[in-house]
């Protein structure tokens, strides 16, 4: 048989009925103010697709570029505060800016991976966990960003809109972000750089001899992951319009819960933090206000599920029944030839 | 307050920062396992020697006799049944195990002892003190810390250089494979150092509780510290640990003297900024071998 007759294909009947379903998703909840006009769903949703691109994007740093970050917190919070600086203090567009917040997050990830990228495996994770704690402590004492302080966003910035408007284009900027960032995943999954990673990921010595620059190609990601981290901490001040360096910067919220809704889900899989941030929203449901319980229950989850069934979820239901909701995977496949081989 | 003042007290305070980086570093050199619970075991340890003088009414070093036992036993029952499993290439699993793990006991932890500070009364060696000179004044309890901190090492350091036991340890170290071809069984080795490095933990809990007063979400904070004089020091090297707690020791106690806006937290940003220098210009740290990070 020659070599025309057989092509690469990504797509399977059920990522294609994935894609569908998905779009069809998408779609249902971009609409979602006109058929919810009490809120009754949509508030609640803004903080579960916030957790979505958070998780989205640590499962990319994480699973598929080795760079496990227990970091994360410094960009929401560094998101957070450029909005701040940006809407309040300078008078720019606060909706405008969160897109501004995500690149003033990836300027300053250039500098936080000269430092980090010396370290490897636990030792990155708490070497970024140290850089997000400099920078805590640097807004704290910073006398312009006042983090120390209670700040908010006023009528100053936010004047403009009416309060039904501020609450729909939040939630539609979460939803963007959400969709965007598992967007993010599936494309980079596809994409040359997608496949260095998984080279790197499974042998980094045997990547950098077929070529892939290591560095860079983290290097790329890890700047990608700053930005769009950063533009949903500008959402989560947009959602709760008040903030501390503390809450702003805290390690529990923005990155343990996070990184127990992809782990729940499945790291390394493009549709394992989808089914995390559902686990996460069934549990909430269930807790009301207690706090610390929702980090007994989540972080006891996430340890049992990293030994036990390292895949998540997605893992457990891909040995049940393989099914793939995303074209990421490449198959071989025959064109137009009968499937029999001639004998 | 003077500046050798200040450098004698940073000195002393790298005691308790040493005791706090030696579990870490020794869990990493003989087994490439960061244990991101650390700290917070550390005030887990801590709780337990509040429980420990309440319920049986004694001192707080009495009750080391209690907690460190205790907290040995836990360490090597974790590695035995969770944490070996997680070793291999990949370090995700054990870094998600040893963080949901960190998270874990933070809150059970304000759950059951609640946000309050708490605190364990050691008595009248918390305040009495050695005057060297008008300015610079040594405290009993703090230069106990210290002496306790070089005694573990020097320990450590003979069972490793001295004891079949530490032989079995370098040996595992260096080549996990070889070492098994030669009988050692490196799962016991594994839970023996690790039985080691909760011990070492609590003894340090056990001593931050008595030199201040401490809350259940200060775990990431002793993490952080332990770790930074590891990397100081050098990864791998025990005496590099010692050193690495006290440079950071000094350089806290020297950043507390600067004046700025939040006085207390000055310190703990100079000795992150610190680290961040040995990062940049000697990422071996002041003892490592080149090539080891």
């Amino acid at each position: 048989m020659s070599a025309g007759a057989h092509r690469i294909s990504r797509s399977t009947p059920s990522s294609t009925a994935g894609l569908a379903v998905f779009g069809g998703l998408t779609v249902a909840l971009a609409t979602l103010p006109t058929w919810d006009p009490e809120r009754t769903l949509q508030s609640p949703l803004v903080l579960v697709l916030i957790y979505l691109s958070l998780a989205q994007m640590w499962n990319l740093l994480a699973g598929f570029a080795g760079l496990v970050s227990i970091g994360q917190q410094m960009f929401v919070g560094v998101g957070v505060y450029a909005l701040l600086t940006l809407a309040e203090d300078r008078g720019i567009d606060p909706y405008l800016s969160v897109g501004l917040a995500g690149l003033v997050a990836a300027v300053l990830s250039v500098p936080v991976a000269l430092f980090a990228f010396r370290l490897k495996g636990g030792y990155f994770a708490i070497g970024t966990w140290v850089i997000a704690e400099v920078v805590r402590l640097l807004v704290i004492e910073s006398d312009s960003l006042a983090g120390g302080d209670v700040r908010s966003l006023t009528r100053t910035s936010l004047g403009g809109y009416s309060r039904d408007a501020r609450d729909d284009i939040t939630y539609w900027l979460a939803l963007g972000l959400a969709v965007g960032a598992t967007a993010i995943v599936v494309l980079v999954l596809r994409s040359r750089l997608g496949l260095g990673l998984r080279a790197v990921r499974d042998s980094e010595d045997g990547a950098r001899g077929l070529g892939v620059d290591v560095t860079r190609t983290r290097l790329v990601v890890w700047v990608l992951a700053s930005f769009w981290t950063g533009a949903t901490g500008a959402v989560i001040l947009l959602h709760s319009p008040s903030a501390r360096a503390d809450s702003a910067f805290s390690v529990l919220r923005w990155t343990a819960l996070v990184i127990f809704i992809a782990v729940i889900g499945g790291v390394g899989s493009s549709v394992g933090p989808i089914l995390g941030v559902l686990v996460y929203w069934f549990i909430d449901e269930q807790l009301a206000e207690a706090d610390t319980w929702r980090f007994i229950i989540l972080g006891t989850v996430a340890a049992a599920m990293a030994v036990v069934a390292p895949k998540g979820l997605y893992g457990l239901l891909q040995q049940w029944r393989p099914v793939q909701f995303f074209p990421v995977r490449r198959r071989l496949v025959a064109r137009d030839v009968p499937m029999e081989e001639p004998a | 307050m003077s500046w050798v003042n200040a450098a004698v007290q940073g000195v002393l305070l790298g005691g308790l920062f040493a005791l706090f980086a030696t579990g870490l570093s020794l869990a990493f050199g003989v087994m490439r396992f960061v244990n991101l619970a650390h700290g917070d075991l550390a005030i887990l340890a801590a709780y337990l020697a509040v429980s420990t003088t309440a319920t049986l009414d004694v001192d707080p070093f009495v009750s080391l006799l209690v907690v460190v036992p205790v907290m040995a036993v836990a360490g090597y029952l974790a590695q035995r049944f969770v944490f070996d499993r997680t070793i291999g290439p990949d370090p995700l699993p054990a870094i998600l195990v040893t963080f949901g793990l960190g998270v874990v006991i933070q809150n059970l932890l304000l759950e059951h002892y609640s946000a309050d500070s708490r605190g364990l009364d050691a008595g009248a060696i918390e305040t009495r003190s050695i005057r060297l000179t008008d300015d610079v004044a040594v405290g009993w309890f703090p230069l106990l810390t210290l002496v306790c901190a070089v005694v573990v090492l020097v320990a450590l350091q003979l069972v490793l250089s001295r004891t079949r036991a530490g032989r079995a340890f370098r040996a595992t170290s260096d080549d996990p494979d070889t070492a098994q071809l030669m009988g050692i069984d490196d799962r016991s080795v594994h839970a023996r150092v690790m039985a080691i490095a909760f011990a070492t933990v609590a003894l340090a809990g056990v001593f931050l509780g008595i030199r201040q007063t401490f809350g259940p979400a200060e775990g990431p904070t002793v993490l952080l510290v332990g770790f930074e004089a590891v990397v100081i020091g050098g990864l791998g090297s025990l005496w590099g640990t010692l050193v690495g707690g006290i440079v950071l020791g000094v350089a806290q106690a020297v950043g507390n003297q600067v004046d700025v806006r939040y006085d207390l937290l000055s310190g703990v940003l100079f000795g992150h900024l610190l680290f961040l220098a040995v990062l940049a210009f000697r990422p071996q740290g002041l003892f490592g071998r080149k090539g080891r990070a």
